[in-house]
């Protein structure tokens, strides 16, 4: 495998994304308008905030990368699995590393894109950049890593069309369960501890504990994403099928 | 067999074996494809061509019996061959959210192949005025045309085609045997499996035919015709009886038979004197005749004989 097939299958991969409309819309219109909405709405932000963009963009960053690297790509790994074309690229020089790797890079750059319009939003509604913002970027790939894995899990043993459920109904269960629009320790205790397990909360308090001055790293959160992002990709490899 | 000979071949089965569940999927199956020969695998459905073909692939592997594609074992030595074999799949394979043009350009990327060559392809298999078109809005012939595209791209020595003109228009069909010829013409092996006996017939260097997993027969579609055909078959304008006609033959009443399409069948082998027989009871019956099969038996009689007698056995 060439440089060149390398980045005309990066080159392929996006532009796919970029038409997906309904892929489009969980990846930047639905984080967008979580991160609008509710700091319109500040009833549901914590006490000790100067200002809800400040609790909320954490959690919307947390949101925008479970939408990319488990929602996106896991509904279009799995009906390219359902097309027969992960099949057809086995017979081609493409390695299955080189569209790991394409893959890999194609979330990337949609992260970037989600991630600049978050911060230009948030930006203009108040929201001021600080010192975490680069540990939050290596915290931003962790959970990548693990949101991926969890994508491809589903996207490798499931029939497409229930990828595209379950993708979505973990979506829309870790966005209540996630501490993103709103803090985890307003839920029953019963969810509250669920939640606590989960990737998405996890992610959402490491990036608030980097980006929220005086907030505190939460080391436990942190074990919590490193276990997923360890976990989740390793079962994928070991039960991922190229054909349904 | 020594390494030589394996060599001389571009593939080579032994004694393959494929069982999925209950199901002997192949059941040692042996046949050589020689470089540059154009190799036809010909069966009903489920008879096993695509899973042979698959294991050819890499795809699956073997439970028993050995097989070399062009001296590596596809299974193990995948990598090597991904860039020296072209493949078409039976079905799929092809992004729905690309464009024509991007899709042949993108598997041109993969074998080092400029944007020039893969656009020719794309003329070469009469896409051209789709190009732009999205793939999910291509018609299933044009998907097979573009497949047909992409297994050409790298220019391969070999290629494996799984039906590659299935659900093609007859114009089609032409193109895609004139483009094997072509690629055939300067050195490129190919197995193809089809349901189409013309197909095999015009194509093939030679053909074997496969039912429920096992070889049934296997030559040049002239060896597999070169036996007598045990049958005159005619249609005429207007209908006749049978049984006056077999009489009038000397043969047994039921020697003539009538088929539900119109075309009446006599039993009975195509000699000088029997069709000048049958030529008299039309003149005195006063019935024209439409069209008259004797002679060589045709691909489409060997195989329904073949597929027939493994059915019942
Ligand atoms: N993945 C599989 N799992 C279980 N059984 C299978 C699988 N693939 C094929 N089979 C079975 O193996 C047999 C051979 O199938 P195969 O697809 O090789 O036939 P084929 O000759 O290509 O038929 P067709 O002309 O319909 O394409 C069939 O009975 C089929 O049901
Ligand atoms: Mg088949």
């Amino acid at each position: 495998m060439t440089r060149s097939a390398l980045v005309a299958q990066v080159r392929a991969e996006l532009t796919m994304t970029l038409r997906r409309g309904e892929s489009l819309m969980v990846t930047l219109a639905i984080p967008l308008g979580v991160l609008v909405f509710f700091s319109k709405l500040d009833a549901t932000i914590p006490d000790g905030y100067d200002d809800p963009v400040d609790f909320l963009l954490p959690g919307v960053i947390a949101l925008a990368v479970m939408s990319a690297a488990m929602v996106s790509l896991g509904i279009a790994t799995g009906f390219e699995r359902r097309y027969g074309v992960l099949k057809r690229l086995g017979a081609t020089p493409l390695s299955r590393r080189g569209l790991v790797v394409a893959k890999t890079v194609t979330v990337l750059l949609l992260e970037v894109l989600q991630l600049g319009l978050i911060v230009a939003v948030g930006a203009a509604l108040g929201w001021t950049p600080n010192a975490g913002a680069l540990p939050a970027v290596a915290i931003v790939i962790i959970g990548t890593v693990a949101f991926a894995g969890i994508g491809m899990l589903l996207a490798g043993t499931l029939r497409a069309e229930a990828t595209l459920a379950l993708s979505n109904a973990l979506f829309l269960m870790l966005l209540f369960l996630g501490g993103m629009a709103y803090p985890i320790d307003k839920l029953p205790a019963v969810l509250e501890s669920l939640a606590d397990v989960l990737p998405a909360a996890a992610l959402s308090e490491c990036l608030r504990g980097l980006l929220v001055p005086g907030f505190g790293f939460p080391i436990g959160s942190f074990v919590v994403l490193s276990v997923w992002a360890v976990g989740a990709p390793l079962l994928a490899v070991r039960r991922f099928r190229w054909e349904e | 067999m020594s390494t030589n000979d394996h060599q001389r071949s571009a593939i080579v089965v032994t004694g393959l074996m494929k069982q999925y569940g209950a199901t002997r999927a192949v059941d040692g199956l042996s046949f050589e494809v020689a470089h540059g020969e154009v190799f036809g695998l010909l069966g009903p459905n489920g008879a096993g061509k695509t899973t042979t073909v698959e294991i050819l692939e890499g795809y699956r592997q073997a439970d028993a019996g050995e097989v070399r594609v062009l001296g590596l074992d596809p299974f193990v030595d995948g990598t090597a061959l991904r860039s020296r074999v072209g493949v078409m799949l039976q079905e799929g394979g092809l992004y729905p959210g690309l464009r024509t043009r991007e899709v042949i350009r993108l598997f041109a990327a993969y074998h080092g192949v400029g944007h020039a060559s893969a656009d020719q392809l794309l003329d070469d298999v009469g896409l051209t005025t789709d190009r732009d078109r999205m793939v999910r809005r291509l018609s299933g012939g044009q998907r097979q045309r573009l497949s047909l595209a992409c297994a050409l791209v790298g220019t391969p020595e070999m290629l494996v085609l799984d039906e590659p003109t299935a659900g093609m228009d007859p114009q089609a069909r032409a193109t895609t045997w004139e483009l094997v010829r072509s690629v055939v013409a300067r050195g490129t092996t190919v197995v193809l499996t089809t349901h189409l006996l013309d197909e095999a017939e015009r194509l093939c260097d030679r053909v074997a035919i496969v039912a429920a997993g096992r070889l049934a027969a296997l030559g040049s579609p002239h060896e597999l015709t070169s036996g007598e055909r045990r049958e005159v078959r005619f249609t005429t304008a207007v209908t006749l009886d049978p049984a006056k006609l077999a009489h009038a033959l000397d043969l047994a009443l039921d020697a003539v038979v009538a088929d539900p399409a119109g075309q009446y069948r006599i039993q009975a082998a195509g000699t000088p004197s029997l069709i000048a027989d049958l030529a008299t009871f039309l003149r005195d019956h006063d019935i024209a005749i439409n069209s008259l099969e004797a002679g060589r038996q045709s691909l489409e009689d060997v195989f329904m004989q073949l597929v027939t007698e493994e059915g019942n056995g």
